[in-house]
């Protein structure tokens, strides 16, 4: 059984559909990839998913519970953590202020302590910064901020937007990283980029969107060897 | 002597704004709304206390309480019909109907109560504190006011800090998006903040009555306005900014009646805030609000 299981999901703004009915399963321990260019869609899946936006039609099923029809705050305390496009720090609190607001739905005091730990060793500029205000901190850090605080909820899936966006490359290269080893610790990845070559290097497997729909999917690797999508998304 | 004793009356009506300028300010922080029926509130908490002790024959603090359960009930009650169905709407449609509120509650409080105003006793029932042999006189309605707004902006800061709900708060007043994906009920949160900020209110309302003793179903209406010039003069959304505003405006005003004119009080203190505006637009504690797309 998926982990993660979208069935048909229709969302609309306003008149106009943004998704035209997505299906994709994210299975437990996988990194999977959503690729597309700018308005295929890839936000509008992740902020239906996790509730931001309501949806006109479809399922969304989290380990065998159906999920389509709750607000956020519900969905993320059953496991589910989403770094949002465009990191979405709370810039006037420090940076140990936000990785607090991530342990929210934790309060075990143990636990607490264990992931803030556990944060600090994979992002030691977090643990050097704990009490600078995160408005302050540059791109990369916030981003990596952002991904520590969605970890302080220590969930089963963890939903990432757009991690690269307007980040230097050595930035990318460490958050792809670190990426890489929350999905070794076991933690199942859903991972939208427009850095498609990027994404398809650590990815399981990918669904490629196009203007409110998957028009492909497969394994990772074939998807890089792939030649329209190499004309399409890899500038090769 | 004189002076130091107007300064004192200001600082009391001052305490007075700044109470109101708290629920103000922690709705407009977390819910982005002005609740311009907050003065309306004030209005309902002086009529809960007044009937309370004059028709129930209560003591002075449980009527303080009863006002505050009914306005926390009220507080909520509005939230929950008149603004939560709104909370996808544009911010033009929520102000309009924050001044309906406001109107509906004036005048279902002149169908329920009548025009004729009431005379309010205070709730204060101990000797004026007297100084410097007699040349200073400070009421305890006086004092117990100050005293108020001082533990509550205490509390308020304590609340905010180190409870839960405190923390949910200030997540919602920076990002209410990110505050969702924390885990955090924005709709919970949004409720509770305008429980606190009603029963602030009722205790404004009863202290404002208790120093100026009538009571009519406009008695909220200019407090609740100036407590709102107040919001905006310590930058909206801060909370030691609606303190300092608050003690700033009721110092200006007692201060501009007893030595300008007491016609133009309000004048002057509606002057000094556009000019405060002019040179710093946020207000004195205010940040810039970043419009997010």
């Amino acid at each position: 059984m998926a982990l993660l299981e979208v069935k048909d999901l229709q969302v609309y703004y306003g008149m106009i559909q943004a998704l035209k009915g997505i299906s994709f399963n994210v299975d437990k321990g996988e990194i999977i990839a959503l690729i597309g260019a700018n308005g295929a869609g890839k936000t509008t899946t992740l902020q239906a998913v996790t509730g931001l936006l309501p949806k006109k039609a479809g399922t969304v099923t989290l380990n065998g519970t159906d999920i389509t029809k709750l607000p956020p705050h519900k969905i993320v305390k059953m496991g589910m953590a989403h770094v949002p496009e465009g990191r979405r720090v709370f810039a006037r609190l420090t940076v140990y202020q936000n990785l607090n607001m991530g342990a929210y739905t934790k309060r075990d005091k143990d636990a607490f302590s264990k992931n803030l730990e556990m944060v600090y060793e994979k992002f030691p500029r977090l643990k050097e910064r704990r009490n600078q205000l995160a408005g302050t901190l540059s791109g990369g850090e916030q981003q990596m901020l952002a991904m520590g605080r969605a970890l302080m909820s220590q969930p089963g899936i963890l939903l990432m937007d757009e991690p690269s966006m307007g980040l230097s490359p050595i930035y990318v290269n460490e958050i792809f990283q670190i990426i890489e080893e929350v999905s070794a610790s076991g933690t199942t990845v859903l991972l939208v980029e427009q850095n498609a070559k990027k994404a398809l290097s650590i990815a399981d497997r990918a669904y490629v969107l196009e203007t409110g729909n998957v028009v492909l999917e497969g394994k990772a690797s074939d998807l890089l060897n792939d030649e329209s999508i190499k004309k399409a998304y890899l500038g090769e | 002597m004189s002076f130091l004793s107007y300064l004192i009356n200001g600082i009391s009506l001052g305490s007075v704004y700044a109470i109101i300028a708290l629920g103000y300010t922690m709705v407009y922080g977390i819910a982005r709304m002005l609740n311009f029926a907050h003065g309306d509130i004030i209005m309902v908490g002086g009529y809960a206390a007044f009937f309370a002790m004059v028709n129930g024959g209560l003591p002075p603090i449980l009527s303080v309480l009863i006002a505050m359960a009914v306005c926390t009930v009220l507080g909520l009650v509005i939230e929950r019909i008149a603004y939560k169905p709104l909370r996808m709407a544009p911010s033009l449609a929520v102000l309009i109907t924050a001044i309906g509120v406001s109107y509906f509650l004036q005048n279902l409080a002149l169908l329920l109560f009548g025009a004729n105003t009431k005379t309010f006793q205070s709730v204060v029932t101990l000797p004026a504190l007297s100084l410097a042999g007699g040349k200073l006189q400070i009421s305890a309605t006086t004092i117990v006011t100050v005293a108020a707004c001082i533990v509550i902006v205490a509390a308020l800061s304590l609340f905010i800090n180190k409870t839960r709900i405190g923390q949910a708060m200030l997540a919602v007043s920076e990002d209410r998006g990110a505050a969702q994906l924390m885990g955090i009920n924005v709709n919970s949160t949004i409720a509770t903040t305008f429980a606190i900020g009603s029963a602030l209110a009722a205790v404004a309302g009863v202290l404002l009555c208790s120093a100026y003793p009538s009571l009519n179903p406009y008695t909220g209406s200019m407090p609740g306005i100036k407590a709102f010039t107040a919001a905006v003069f310590g930058g909206i959304g801060s909370i030691p900014g609606a303190m300092v505003g608050g003690l700033l405006l009721g110092v200006i005003e007692i201060l501009g009646r007893a030595y300008v004119s007491s016609q133009l009080s309000d004048a002057i203190v509606f002057a000094v805030l556009i000019v405060i505006l002019l040179v710093k637009p946020t207000g004195i504690f205010g940040h810039k609000i970043q419009e997010k797309v």
